[in-house]
């Protein structure tokens, strides 16, 4: 394969990371819904009959905030918000409106994409400590019911949001073309990078003089 | 699986735009009353229950009081609670009162069930498990205004009492009224049971128990288990019997608010991206090369790419 015009954007180790994410996630994702909207039970069958998924999903789930947590430490100097996240900011309409041209100054990750991964870990953390609390096989009985009232609406919460947003993430991944080629070839075409990531481009891609010193993000 | 013989008011789990079961037009609803004033704790209620419903819970220890097995478990659904108590004038009494589920008129413990059809609240009032369809996860016990059900280690499943939902069927009364020796507890329509309470408050009263009154706690909508409690205006010196119960607003919240937002809020996100992506369309790469060659290429030692697709 004729590789001169691409770069490595994603790592074999963090595309693995994610996509084994992915696969415990949706399960867990799709279980906890057919719980939180009962209409939608059957979602739950992903995990085989619904004692079988309630068994299944805390697991599943602790897998999924593992995976995060090695995703965190991977990926978190990307993630670090810089000055130049502003300008992102304050184009975020020409951002959405498809209109490029302007050099926005983004590095490895968009500010958009910061607040994804700060997002998507904050509510993991939140998922995973009431999600513990109300393992009814195993902790639930270790804390007084109104506690336990608290942790389940908090887990729904952080539920709803970290899907959601999660929903976002696919439908960028689905618009903004070569992204999703990207996260499992590992590889973007150059034109991409200049046109998504300008400033990691030029900075660590293909940097054209010296760098100053090293700078994150 | 419920009773075949009884309407289902509610079940757990399931919306209400198809109806359930509801041809029968003449059932009552029923209720177990509790005079607490004549209790003597012979445990023979638990007795009968374990009896009935083929409970055999391990023997318990001596924990200093004389509740045994000391709570509610999987495997005993009801427990008699003593409590002392010295009154103002330093006179002590004995509180005494049969624990279990109050089969309430709005179930907590239903409310918060996430599987279909595994909590049943029967047209005479009974709010029944149906174990087949228990997944084992607790939310039961956290819907309980009274900290009634049980999850069981061996099989993963709630248990409370049926109020013999199995014999009222049949036009029995539950086993533990059957076996009472003293007559403290009676069953019948709740409308009786109601009239007799009153006629024993007004009995109780005039003995010089002031405080006498009927535990029919409006805040679950009433409930078909009732105390006559001599200290009615206190209830919570017998063993923290709620003084007004209700489904915590957390589990309302949880159950009634966030549900409805949560599913505004796919809808909004799926329709958003949908016509995002109807009016903006895909974010395409140009991949085509630059007019003029650009600098970092030709220092990388590359010509401009000449794969480019969409040329």
């Amino acid at each position: 394969m004729d590789n001169s015009n691409l770069v490595l954007r994603t790592k074999l180790i963090d595309r693995l990371f994610h996509w084994s994410m992915v696969s415990c996630f949706m399960l867990v994702a799709l279980s906890g819904l057919s719980w939180f909207f009962p209409s939608l039970n059957w979602l739950g069958y992903v995990l085989g009959p619904p004692q079988l998924a309630r068994v299944l999903h805390p697991f599943l789930g602790i897998a999924v905030f593992g995976l995060l947590m090695c995703m965190f430490v991977r990926f978190v100097h990307h993630n670090l918000f810089v000055r130049t996240d502003l300008t992102w900011f304050k184009h975020i309409v020409d951002v959405l409106l498809n209109k490029h041209g302007q050099k926005l100054q983004i590095g490895k990750y968009n500010a958009g994409q910061k607040i994804l991964f700060w997002g998507i870990m904050s509510l993991i953390s939140l998922l995973f400590v009431s999600g513990l609390m109300i393992w009814r096989a195993y902790f639930a009985a270790l804390f007084p019911i109104p506690v336990l009232r608290l942790a389940l609406l908090a887990h729904s919460v952080a539920g709803l949001a970290l899907i959601l947003l999660v929903i976002g993430h696919i439908y960028m991944g689905i618009w903004v073309r070569g992204s999703i080629g990207g996260m499992i070839s590992g590889y973007v075409s150059r034109a991409w990078a200049r046109q998504h990531h300008d400033r990691w481009y030029e900075e660590e891609v293909a940097p054209t003089k010296p760098l100053p010193s090293k700078r994150h993000g | 699986m419920g009773m075949q013989s009884q309407d289902i008011i509610r079940r757990s789990a399931t919306n209400g735009l198809t109806p359930l079961p509801q041809a029968r037009s003449h059932e009552q609803e029923v209720a177990k009353l509790i005079d607490v004033s004549l209790c003597t704790g012979c445990k023979g209620c638990q007795v009968a229950c374990s009896e009935w419903n083929d409970l055999r819970d391990e023997v318990g220890h001596n924990v200093g009081v004389y509740d045994n097995p000391a709570n509610l478990t999987p495997e005993t659904w009801t427990v008699i609670r003593f409590d002392e108590r010295e009154d103002e004038a330093g006179k002590l009494e004995w509180l005494l009162r049969k624990e279990g589920c109050m089969h309430c008129a709005e179930p907590g413990c239903l409310k918060a069930c996430p599987s279909p059809g595994a909590i049943l609240q029967f047209a005479n009032g009974i709010v029944d498990f149906q174990s087949e369809q228990c997944i084992g996860c607790g939310y039961c016990v956290a819907g309980c205004p009274f900290d009634i059900p049980r999850i069981s280690k061996k099989d993963n499943r709630a248990y409370k009492c049926t109020l013999c939902a199995d014999r009222v069927a049949v036009g029995q009364e539950p086993a533990c009224v059957k076996t009472c020796p003293t007559g403290a507890i009676s069953f019948g329509s709740k409308a009786e049971m109601i009239d007799l309470a009153d006629t024993r408050v007004e009995e109780l009263k005039g003995r010089g128990h002031e405080g006498a009154g009927l535990y029919d706690p409006a805040g679950v909508g009433g409930t078909h288990v009732m105390y006559v409690l001599t200290h009615a205006d206190q209830p919570s010196l017998y063993h923290r019997l709620p003084d007004d119960p209700h489904i915590s607003p957390v589990v309302r919240g949880w159950k009634e608010w966030l549900k409805p937002v949560g599913a505004l809020g796919f809808i909004a996100t799926l329709a958003g991206a949908f016509a995002h992506y109807m009016g903006v369309g895909a974010n395409t790469t140009d991949e085509t090369p630059p007019a003029e060659p650009e600098k970092e290429l030709e220092d990388a030692g590359q010509g401009p790419n000449d794969n480019g697709r969409d040329a």
